[in-house]
């Protein structure tokens, strides 16, 4: 069967950094000077030779983005269900040999955070859970989906890679989105982060994406875990990905999100940083490359960072975040996957949103739609 | 009075405008109220349908202003009559603007699912006003299952692109039995204006309203340039002449005493 692998695998890592690494003015201005922009012209846009022109793509991105989305910005908000979890990550605080209290919420404990949300206003929410089969799997998931599938318009899932028929089974309970990111598209880098486990399968993680088109889920999440190598190639590698799905399942809507390294209990430091001039250069830079493709920005950000590139993209952002099972009513004291940085409550990301003349939308899809 | 009469309704407005995109409810309100426009389409998607003070319903209570519900998100014909019967029961209305774009790039319509929901709703007693491509012989099929007016597009919807593909849109308005309705692409009120000289009986206006500096001011002008391009349709248009030609070389010649 034909999947991204196929493309994937005629590209290699040093080279396509070189060729970033390489593009020069020229390359920036051509890219920016026409309105229909390929995977060179984003190479260009990504590139260090691009960084004297940030405020110019930011001016076409922020311009582009309001004739897409309007003068508006999508809210969701993350209920993690689970912290267990049977791989090792070395970046993350629910991994395996991390000391710490495992908890798996019940029917009534998530019943309990959903209350919370609704009364901040969210109707989109996005359940996370670590991959451990037996307690966590499709089963648990498809339960958690039915128990709370009327209460919200618009449900997504970030859990361990799941085969086409589970995608399947998870649609026809309600659920709308599945955001599942490569981490690295960087292959043997990949391995050394991901040493135990289903998770340390690359292939299988890459090819995922094909499976929720496949499957017919309605959108897809897209994204590196930026720190772990070069932000640049790994962003590359997501459009790649983008461009390749696009054009495949061609009913799906994509969206990209760009995680950076937080702190966390059993932290790592970034090897490759990025800086938020970087990180302002890159979302330009999806931007320009796709006006469609929905951009997404959590609280792994700061308030300050937060505020400004809301006019500059991005058209959905959570607020209030938790990232530990329970962490809203049920156990708030209990360890997060890594420490949220705008930590504002919902009300002041709602209206610092309204003083920018963004429109907050808490809803766009009915969840008995299909 | 020159009034526009679709189904059962008689509208004094030839301007439709949509409730995307603005930067908060109270702008949208009050540009809607200033453009006069007396049509008004709303995303179903977009709806608390089981919430009384939904904002977007709330701002639109007016008597001037009919809701028509529209299917955007939907991808095939199934979709779009669960979501048709969904809106009637909601907003208590049989109005539906029928959008099935299962392509979430471009939003293009599928004349294919279109065709076949119109037929389905229309036997369920709708009111349908499909969304479609500018496709002349699509338009005569849909008329052919019932459908009270088209919509066919000028160009990708929000692209404010203009009249794209005019001169379709010209065979669709000369053959039509229908109101048409230029829905998507209107970027700016020339081109609402062209449209309305064409022979258009309506545009349908959202993006280049909401994404304006200034919304309000900007739905005034489009309501100006739809009265004008209207006004000129009715006064006919000078013809187009190519050149100003003062002798008849080659016909002269019958003038002349032989």
């Amino acid at each position: 069967m034909n999947t991204f692998k196929n493309i994937f695998d005629q590209y290699n890592w040093n080279d396509t950094l070189t060729s970033i690494l390489s593009k020069t003015e020229t390359d920036v201005i051509r890219a920016l000077s026409h309105p229909n922009r390929g995977l060179e012209d984003f190479k260009a846009l990504v590139s260090p030779a691009a960084k004297p022109f940030l405020e110019e793509m930011a001016q076409i991105s922020s311009q582009v983005t309001k004739k897409r989305f309007g003068n508006t910005i999508q809210m969701y908000a993350p209920m993690y269900l689970s912290n267990e979890c049977q791989n090792i990550c070395t970046y993350c605080g629910f991994s395996m040999t991390n000391k710490i209290p495992r908890r798996t919420l019940t029917d009534q404990e998530i019943l309990r955070e959903v209350d919370f949300l609704k009364s901040k206003g969210y109707n989109h929410v996005l359940l996370v859970t670590g991959e451990a089969n037996k307690t966590v799997g499709v089963e648990y998931i498809k339960k958690a989906i039915q128990l709370i599938r009327s209460k919200f318009a618009n449900i997504t899932i970030e859990v361990q890679p799941l085969d086409q028929s589970d995608y399947e089974l998870l649609k026809k309970s309600g659920l709308y989105a599945v955001l599942v990111y490569q981490e690295t598209y960087h292959r043997q880098e990949y391995k050394h982060h991901h040493p135990k486990g289903r998770k340390s399968n690359f292939d299988y993680r890459l090819e995922t994406p094909d499976r929720l088109g496949r499957a017919g889920i309605h959108k897809i999440g897209l994204g590196a875990l930026f720190g772990l190598e070069d932000w640049r190639a790994d962003s590359f590698f997501t459009a790649l990905h983008l461009q390749y799905l696009q054009k495949t399942y061609w009913k799906t809507k994509y969206s990209i999100s760009f995680p950076r390294l937080r702190p966390h209990s059993g932290g790592l430091e970034p090897k490759v940083a990025m800086t938020d001039s970087d990180l302002v250069q890159l979302i330009c830079a999806y931007r320009l490359f796709d006006e469609d493709v929905e951009l997404s920005m959590s609280t792994r950000e700061s308030e300050v960072f937060r505020e400004h590139i809301v006019t500059l993209g991005i058209t959905s952002i959570s607020a209030e975040s938790k990232t530990n099972p329970g962490g809203y009513v049920v156990e708030p004291q209990s360890l997060e996957q890594f420490e949220i940085s705008d930590e504002r409550p919902t009300e002041e990301v709602v209206q610092m949103l309204k003083n920018k003349g963004l429109d907050v939308v808490w809803k766009d899809w009915a969840y008995n739609w299909q | 009075m020159d009034t526009l009469k679709i189904a059962d309704k008689e509208f004094s407005s030839r301007l439709f405008t949509g409730t995307g995109k603005f930067s908060s409810s109270e702008v949208m309100r009050d540009a809607l109220l200033v453009s006069e426009s007396e049509l008004i389409t709303v995303a179903l998607k977009r709806v608390d349908i089981h919430n009384e003070s939904d904002d977007i319903l709330t701002h639109l209570n007016h008597p001037r202003i009919n809701l028509l519900p529209n299917t955007s998100g939907v991808r095939d014909a199934r979709e779009a009559v669960f979501a048709a019967r969904l809106a009637r029961e909601a907003l208590e209305t049989n109005w539906i603007k029928l959008e099935v774009h299962p392509d979430p790039k471009y939003l293009l319509p599928d004349p294919v699912e279109t065709l076949k929901a119109a037929e389905e709703l229309v036997k369920l007693g709708f009111v349908v006003m499909p969304y479609i491509h500018a496709d002349p012989v699509l338009c005569k099929r849909l008329e052919e299952v019932g459908v009270q007016c088209v919509m066919p597009l000028g160009a990708p919807i929000g692209s404010n692109k203009g009249l794209k593909t005019l001169d379709f849109l010209e065979i669709i308005i000369d053959q039509s039995n229908v109101p048409v309705v230029v829905d998507a692409g209107i970027g700016s009120p020339s081109h609402a204006a062209n449209a309305m000289e064409i022979g258009a009986d309506a545009v349908l206006v959202n993006t280049a309203i909401a994404v304006s500096e200034q919304p309000i001011k900007m739905a005034k002008a489009f309501k100006m340039a739809v009265e004008a391009g209207r006004m000129a349709y009715k006064a006919k248009l000078a013809p187009i002449i190519q050149q100003a030609e003062a002798s008849s070389p080659l016909t002269s010649f019958l003038n002349e005493d032989m």
